[in-house]
């Protein structure tokens, strides 16, 4: 079943979608969501050929055009298709669909509809580009226009000024992480050719020459390291990870469904997704390996604290989402390639669950204040049992799937770095508190406002992919994911399953959840007494350490201060001293001419007088 | 009829008919400077599609000889790089007759010196011989000056007069070293073809080529513009009409460009040698200081304006690498930023005309209003910043390429250039366009269905090429080459 145009009909049927809209579906929504749909449900039955495929063949298939040649620079326009792009396309694809099924209800009354589901579409495109792509000048592409569908989606409701400002700024941060992205293409380019072969940019080329240019050491492991790092940048900004997280949670406020398409399954997905196609590079440096295992759990603790204060339930999700990518990339780090990208399935689904059942309660709400929630599950009962499975998974409860792919991680760690293995467990104990908060609050005891105690549960349009997300949620662990991934690479780190690191992961998870338990379901809550020192500490995490504060500073006293600098040297010194002062002293030395010419024979005869005098005085003397 | 001459005699005839209409009769003045910028886009296309790919040197040449005595001759042809250049004329031609409609006051007079400037524009492309080049480039800066002096907006009588004076010193610069090559070379023709063979097998001495390129160079630099000669060029475009802008910006500027590649790189390559590395040390005055003024201002022309000057670095650095990628990555960047300035320019005109005012600040929340124009400037906001899928990307990219083993710091300064476009670029789309509506712009009119055409054809222009760039990479790498083979092969071994 598998056929030579089908990478190209799994990645451009979405395009084939957005265009269609923007031609002929602009007025209508039933048009514009079916065009959406029907664009997804290709792509998705592609990509399923091409798993059942990969069942019994693991050997990649690839497939390019020539899009650039030149001499000098050969730059193709190809794809890739291996175990580890088939999953990611699975998820993007399925999650994809269930999240644009899910709009069809959750966006029925937005006035501009269509504009929605053309660009669900367009990002479809670009995300399925950075799975496909077979080299970096392709994925660097997709990669920008990911950004670019992002910014259009997260400014979607480009009136309220904050979400334009939430907009500008997941593109700019990831446009300064692209910076450093850039410089490590173009440094792997060199790279590649060193040893005396044409420079190329082709993954399945760099993983077979690398091995030769690394043993003929003519590639020092500090540049080596250099160019990872580099290269890595990329995935700080699209994975959100310390320093550059801070446009994550800004990113919510883009439309709930789009938060969970792009901010749980796909776009954040795509740096990890990133290190995982070129592990080959990555794993070659040990050196650059171990900063990035230090930056990912340092972002896996970081964000999960942010989380614990948090009132926003979208914002809840989103530090947590960016801690699981700490968690992520921290296991890509350690070298557990199968165990980073296990989580990162995992995650989509249940991470996307999440998502997709805080906009089911935002919905019915109008509001993303847990403390104006309450009591609802009477109310809603599908939204809370799947919110309910998917907080478990996310805490990591045996035998539900998240548990599976983060005990892989952290007995990764525990194996390599026992330090990072006890960031990681902390971590998944703050997971589970912040998680249980934020069910306690929002789903149990009373409603807190008029609005939680009129709630009604969503239209089956948005109920139905919130129970079809809860099976993968439920049984992932099951499923041999790890299995198939190990097709994908040789390199990385296999582990066995450890019982010692199960229970206590296990033991985290119960006791965070716990502890949220015994402080929320009794109701406590922000400003009783008692409490005046807990929210003392908490100050910090709910300022997010100040870290916006800086950039925001930086931005406004650095940056525009020197651009101002600039703006004033062009006006006065450019412009004023250079330009027109040298037209001034033309000017001046017309006009001092000038005088000299004053059509009067009484004057000239007088300067002859004066310069016959002068002459004879030189002769005289 | 040759074809590159009717490019150039279109747009005259039309003005020399215009003549004959009566000023009232506006909408013939109108469809017929229409008929005349459209003819030359249709011979343009016509040339791109039977354009010999691999075959080197100038096609549909035509000669006519003149002044034979002192080696003058009309002389007239393409070649990959020239016919690029000649596309991106004519569409901003043709789609700046379209965005006039607009224009209400003395409609005959203005067409009349605008289809002057397309005509001496385009001539100035086509020329293969240097005289003919300087007359047809004197003829273009002619007709600037009453274009911007009586139909445009802000400081337009210093803005014309600085333009013109910049530019007409510029020129005599450059015709400092032109004469001095007719001399110089003892040939006494000013036939380029032959001149180009010819200094390939007796080249100019090495001192005396390094003694007259920073004539051509800076004479020609004026017009790129090259930084600190740039001055000129964003308050030009922001005192010009909205036409004007289009056709200053997208077309104009590429002359400098165009004219060092062709004239000073092609005939002095020892000159060349020793002066490139300085113009890619300014193309980062250039790229980042042109990138921070930009976003300083709050003006939309200057903001475009300053962020022309600053993208013209690129195409600067690329021809500073002097390898066939840079070149390429040049003179696409020429095609794809005159297409996109263009069409930003257009879109700020089609608000300005109603608001009469272009500060950002004062807009506020345009895109509920004008949905289209909106989107059209965002569509070039973000193919300014680099995004793939526009033309701009690939140029870049190839511009990244070729300088990153030539001018490493130059390099890493156009990358860092893409990242302050986003910044401002980014920053005006959402100070105009974004945020709630301004309610004193509830009366702005969006596009009407006509209106909407030079947008969608300048943007499918840009896209097509930034999908499919081989649709005329393959036309320009025909004719790189023969711009590098002056060069010691020995000394272009190694360079990329």
């Amino acid at each position: 079943m598998v056929t030579a145009a089908g990478p190209w009909i799994i990645l451009f049927a979405p395009l084939a979608a957005f265009i269609g809209i923007v031609l002929f579906g602009r007025k209508s929504k039933p048009v514009s969501a079916g065009l959406a749909i029907a664009g997804m449900v290709v792509s998705l039955g592609f990509t399923l050929t091409f798993f059942f495929h990969s069942l019994h063949a693991h050997e990649a298939i690839e497939t390019a055009v020539s899009w650039v040649e030149l001499p000098g620079l050969t730059l193709e326009f190809g794809l890739l298709i291996n175990p580890a792009a088939i999953l990611m396309a699975l998820v993007v694809t399925g999650v994809g669909l269930m999240i644009f099924l899910y709009s069809t209800g959750y966006m029925a009354e937005d006035s501009s509809y269509p504009r929605y589901f053309a660009y669900l579409s367009l990002f479809a495109f670009s995300m399925l580009g950075i799975v496909l792509a077979n080299n970096f000048v392709t994925l660097f592409m997709f990669w920008e226009l990911v950004g670019a569908s992002s910014y259009l989606l997260i400014g979607y409701w480009y009136e309220k000024p904050s979400a334009a400002a939430a907009g500008k700024k997941a593109f700019l941060v990831n446009r300064i992480a692209d910076f450093g992205f850039l410089i490590g293409i173009l440094m792997v380019w060199n790279l590649s050719g060193m040893g005396g072969e044409a420079r190329t940019l082709n993954f399945l080329q760099l993983e077979e020459r690398l091995p030769e240019i690394l043993h003929s050491g003519a590639v020092a492991p500090g540049l080596l390291a250099a160019i990872v790092l580099l290269v890595f940048c990329g995935v700080l900004g699209k994975s959100a990870q310390f320093p550059l997280h801070v446009w994550l949670p800004d990113a919510m406020e883009g439309p709930t469904p789009v938060s969970a398409l792009i901010h749980a399954a796909t776009m954040v997905a795509a740096g990890v997704y990133l290190i995982g196609r070129v592990f080959f590079l990555f794993w070659a440096s040990p050196e650059a390996l171990a900063v990035i295992a230090a930056i990912g759990g340092f972002t896996a603790l970081f964000a999960a604290s942010l989380a614990l204060v948090e009132n926003d339930i979208k914002r809840v999700l989103a530090f947590s989402t960016l801690s699981q990518l700490g968690y992520m990339v921290m296991a890509l780090g350690l070298g557990g390639y199968v165990a980073g990208t296990y989580h990162l399935t995992t995650h989509a689904f249940f991470k996307a669950l999440l998502f997709l059942g805080a906009g089911s309660v935002i919905h019915a709400l109008h509001t993303n204040d847990i403390w104006q929630m309450g009591g609802l599950a009477k109310k809603m009962p599908a939204t809370t049992f799947t919110f309910l499975a998917a907080t478990l998974a996310l805490a990591g409860i045996f035998p539900l799937s998240g548990f599976w792919s983060k005990d892989e991680i952290l007995a990764v760690a525990f194996e390599r770095n026992k330090l990072l293995w006890a960031v990681g467990t902390l971590s998944a104990a703050m997971t589970a508190f912040y998680m249980g908060r934020v069910f306690c609050v929002a789903f149990l005891g009373k409603p807190r406002s008029h609005h939680a105690e009129h709630a009604h549960e969503s239209p089956p349009s948005m109920t139905v992919p919130l129970w079809i997300l809860t099976v993968p949620t439920l049984i992932g662990g099951f499923i041999g994911i790890p299995q198939y991934l190990h097709h994908a690479t040789e390199a990385g780190l296999h582990v066995e399953f450890n019982l010692f690191v199960a229970l206590i992961s296990t033991l985290a998870a119960v006791g965070g959840l716990g502890l949220a338990y015994a402080v929320y379901a009794r109701g406590a809550r922000p400003g009783l007494k008692g409490q005046e020192l807990l929210s003392r500490l908490a100050v910090p995490l709910s300022r997010k350490f100040w870290v916006d504060e800086m950039y925001s500073w930086i931005n406004q006293n650095v940056q525009q201060r020197f651009a101002d600098l600039l703006a004033l040297f062009e006006r006065f010194i450019i412009i004023q001293l250079c330009v027109n002062g040298v037209a001034k002293v033309t000017g001046l030395a017309g006009s001092l001419l000038r005088t000299a010419q004053t059509g009067k024979v009484q004057t000239y005869a007088a300067m002859l007088l004066a310069g016959l005098g002068f002459l004879l005085y030189l002769n005289l003397k | 009829m040759n074809p590159v001459t009717s490019i150039i005699l279109a747009p005259v005839i039309g003005a020399l008919i215009l003549l004959v209409i009566p000023q009232r009769q506006e909408g013939w003045i109108k469809r017929v400077s229409a008929i005349a910028t459209l003819i030359p886009v249709a011979l343009a296309l016509w040339m791109v599609f039977r354009f010999p790919v691999g075959e080197a040197g100038y096609h549909w040449v035509h000669r006519i000889a003149w002044l034979p005595a002192l080696g003058i001759q009309y002389q007239v042809g393409v070649d990959g790089i020239s016919l690029t250049l000649l596309l991106l004329h004519t569409l901003c031609g043709f789609t700046g007759v379209l965005v006039s409609y607009r224009i209400k006051e003395r409609v005959k007079e203005y067409y009349l010196f605008y289809l002057l400037l397309i005509g001496g524009v385009a001539g100035v492309f086509a020329s293969l011989d240097l005289f003919f080049f300087y007359l047809f480039y004197e003829m273009a800066v002619i007709p600037m000056f009453p274009l911007i002096g009586i139909w445009g907006s802000g400081e337009k009588a210093y803005a014309t007069m600085k333009l013109t004076l910049y530019l007409t010193a510029g020129a005599v610069l450059a015709l400092i070293g032109l004469l001095a090559i007719y001399a110089v070379s003892g040939t006494h023709s000013f036939d380029l073809i032959f001149l180009e063979h010819f200094l390939r097998q007796n080249p100019i001495p090495g001192d005396l080529q390094r003694w007259l390129f920073p004539f051509l160079l800076i004479g020609f630099g004026v017009i790129a513009p090259m930084w600190p000669f740039h001055s000129w060029s964003p308050l030009g475009h922001a005192a010009a009409p909205s036409a004007v802008s289009m056709l200053h910006a997208g077309v104009l500027m590429k002359l400098g460009s165009y004219a060092i590649l062709r004239v000073a790189v092609q005939l002095l390559p020892e000159g060349a040698y020793t002066w490139l590395p300085w113009v890619a040390g300014l193309s980062i005055m250039n790229m980042v200081y042109g990138g921070f003024v930009a976003m300083a201002q709050k003006d939309m022309k200057f903001i475009i304006g300053y962020s022309s000057s600053s993208h013209m670095g690129y195409v600067l650095l690329g021809i500073a690498c002097l390898n066939p990628v840079g070149l390429n990555g040049a003179v696409l960047l020429m095609f794809a930023h005159g297409i996109m300035t263009a069409t930003a320019f257009a879109a700020v005109g089609h608000i300005y005309d109603q608001t009469h005012t272009r500060i950002a600040s004062e807009w506020g929340g345009l895109a509920r209003q004008v949905p289209f124009i909106a989107t059209v400037f965002i569509m070039a906001a973000l193919a300014s910043a680099g995004l793939p899928g526009f033309g701009n990307f690939v140029a870049e990219l190839l511009v990244f390429f070729a300088s990153w083993n030539t001018h490493r710091w130059a390099a890493l300064a156009s990358i860092l250039g893409i990242v302050i476009t986003a910044f401002y670029m980014l920053r005006a789309v959402s100070t105009g366009f974004f945020g709630p509506l301004n309610p004193r712009w509830v009366k702005l009119q969006d596009a009407t269905l006509f209106e909407k055409v030079p947008y969608l054809i300048l943007l499918a222009a840009l896209m097509l090429v930034g999908c499919w760039p081989k649709l005329l990479l393959d036309m320009i790498s025909t004719s790189t080459p023969a711009v590098l083979s002056h060069l010691d092969p020995l000394k272009a071994v190694a360079r990329l």
